[in-house]
């Protein structure tokens, strides 16, 4: 990538100022968004790319949980076992990803600056709504590549200082948005996922048993969609799962995740208890 | 037509430097300290909206006095140039040396060129890896740049505070110890400084990636308290 601005101090005229926009910035510094992309007519020519796949975010009493499976798969073939598809976005909020892995991470390396530059630049951060308005337009941007099959889906979730409570939200391919009240999947497991969600949710749910029911919809997405990764006793990978509420954004510690899964194993076995008495903290 | 008269280059540079440190004079100091976890900058500054000090990266920071609106564009240049360098590369090549490099270029180019000087002095301050290894570049209205590594002074007045806080600085210590040391080398034997007089923030080493924090008026009057 060439950026003649990093050549010398980026100062700009009062008509080019590209203001606290990330995005702004790079094309204010010549960066064009979609230099390589494939033409439409020749969609075939695009090899098997990775594609990023099962995703679940869902509310509870105090915010919100967010996990995603590890697998990427190029076609019928598995090219990644141990990608990441949920991230932090700012302090307050995470996204999620699925669809095409490599626009998809380039979209949070792109969203996670865009929220910070802002940060920086305004001194102070951008409101939850403001950055879930910035991913639906970062979205939009990428419809071209999406229609030459380079789709990007993402979820974002996060607390709302300003209403003081977890809000999440999901996209389509043209930058709709849409937040939901209670859950949201996406990806090709999203199905299998969202059902399970769906059948075990309920208003102000303990953070516990959030986790513990992304986990196992996580679990039941991998069971039926060849696409989604279960958890991997074998190499010790394990689904990542992140809770969001008033202090911020938080991965949930692999061993803490493992426990919970091999606890679902031993309730699904028969053998134990899926009930859930400990809450995530304790486990760290 | 009418013919210039001559004015001597030295007598051009004189004025301009003249014009600029009387304009850096007019506003109220600052200074940088190290700390065992990192860097302390504090600033005399009554305002809780427009700010002296800044985030620039993970581990540098911004200050300046002077202009406000001057200081504060070089500000969100820094920003950008971080910024860009850190997409366009990665996260650890963005660094201190070369962004103060930048802002001297700029800052001489105008002091050479144009009609009026910039009215600011800055500084850009890196958190090491290891206690000691700070870095802090302190560049002036003309682009002479100053590479300091135990504290810093910025402003009209800094001859005087630079010798109290010789006294009274040791790079060993914890936060509370550093900010009261600022203040008092800030306020000089006639005054007393409270939170609300202040603007202070550090860069932590304990703090994780983003190492920059503001430290609100109530917990500044909390350190103070405890440093005694």
């Amino acid at each position: 990538m060439n950026l003649p601005l990093l050549r010398s101090l980026p100062l700009f005229g009062a008509g080019e100022d590209p203001g606290p926009s990330f995005t702004g910035l790079l094309a204010a510094a010549g960066h064009p968004r979609d230099a390589g992309l494939p033409d439409a007519e020749n969609r075939a020519d695009l090899p098997a790319v990775a594609h990023a796949t099962t995703v679940v975010a869902l509310r509870h009493r105090d915010g919100v949980v967010m996990a995603g499976d590890r697998r990427a798969t190029a076609g019928n073939l598995i090219s990644h076992r141990t990608i990441e598809k949920v991230y932090p976005a700012g302090r307050h909020a995470g996204v999620a990803i699925a669809g095409a892995a490599g626009p998809s991470m380039e979209m949070v390396r792109l969203f996670q600056l865009q929220l910070e530059h802002y940060e920086k630049v305004e001194g102070q951060p951008l409101s939850l709504e403001g950055q879930a308005n910035q991913l639906s337009q970062m979205v939009r941007a990428n419809l071209a590549s999406a229609l030459r099959g380079l789709v990007v889906v993402p979820l974002f979730a996060g607390w709302d200082e300003r209403r003081r409570c977890g809000r999440l939200f999901q996209y389509d391919v043209t930058g709709g948005r849409y937040e939901e009240q209670d859950y949201a999947a996406g990806g090709s497991g999203s199905l299998h996922a969202g059902t399970v969600v769906k059948l075990g949710f309920r208003p102000a749910l303990e953070p516990a048993e959030a986790v513990d029911l992304a986990i196992s919809a996580l679990f039941q997405a991998a069971d039926e969609d060849s696409a989604t990764g279960g958890p991997d006793l074998i190499r010790g990978i394990f689904p990542v799962v992140v809770t969001i509420d008033e202090d911020g954004y938080r991965r949930l510690d692999d061993s803490y995740v493992e426990e919970r899964f091999r606890r679902l194993l031993a309730s699904i076995d028969g053998a134990g208890d899926s009930r859930t008495e400990q809450d995530p903290d304790d486990a760290n | 037509m009418n013919m210039p008269f001559y004015v001597a280059p030295e007598q051009i540079m004189k004025d301009r430097a003249d014009y600029a440190r009387k304009g850096i004079a007019r506003g109220k100091s600052l200074v940088a300290v190290t700390y065992r976890d990192g860097v302390l900058l504090c600033a005399e500054n009554v305002s809780n909206t427009l700010r002296k000090i800044s985030e620039i990266y993970d581990r540098i920071a911004f200050a300046g006095v002077g202009k406000y609106n001057e200081f504060d564009q070089l500000r969100i240049a820094g920003v950008r140039h971080a910024d860009l360098k850190g997409y366009a590369y990665s996260r650890q090549d963005v660094d201190a040396r070369s962004l103060a490099n930048q802002y001297a270029q700029i800052l001489g180019q105008i002091f050479t060129h144009e009609m009026k000087p910039m009215e600011v002095e800055i500084l850009v301050a890196e958190l090491g890896d290891e206690p000691g290894n700070e870095q802090l570049f302190h560049i002036l209205y003309d682009g002479t740049v100053n590479d300091e590594s135990r504290w810093s002074v910025l402003g009209g007045e800094a001859d005087a505070i630079s010798e109290r806080l010789g006294d009274l600085h040791d790079a060993g210590v914890e936060v509370a110890a550093a900010l009261q040391a600022a203040v008092t080398a800030l306020a000089g034997p006639e005054r007393t400084l409270v939170g609300d007089d202040l603007e202070v923030a550090i860069l932590d080493r304990t703090l994780g990636r983003r190492c920059f924090r503001r430290l609100p008026v109530a917990e500044v009057d909390d350190l103070l308290a405890a440093a005694g």
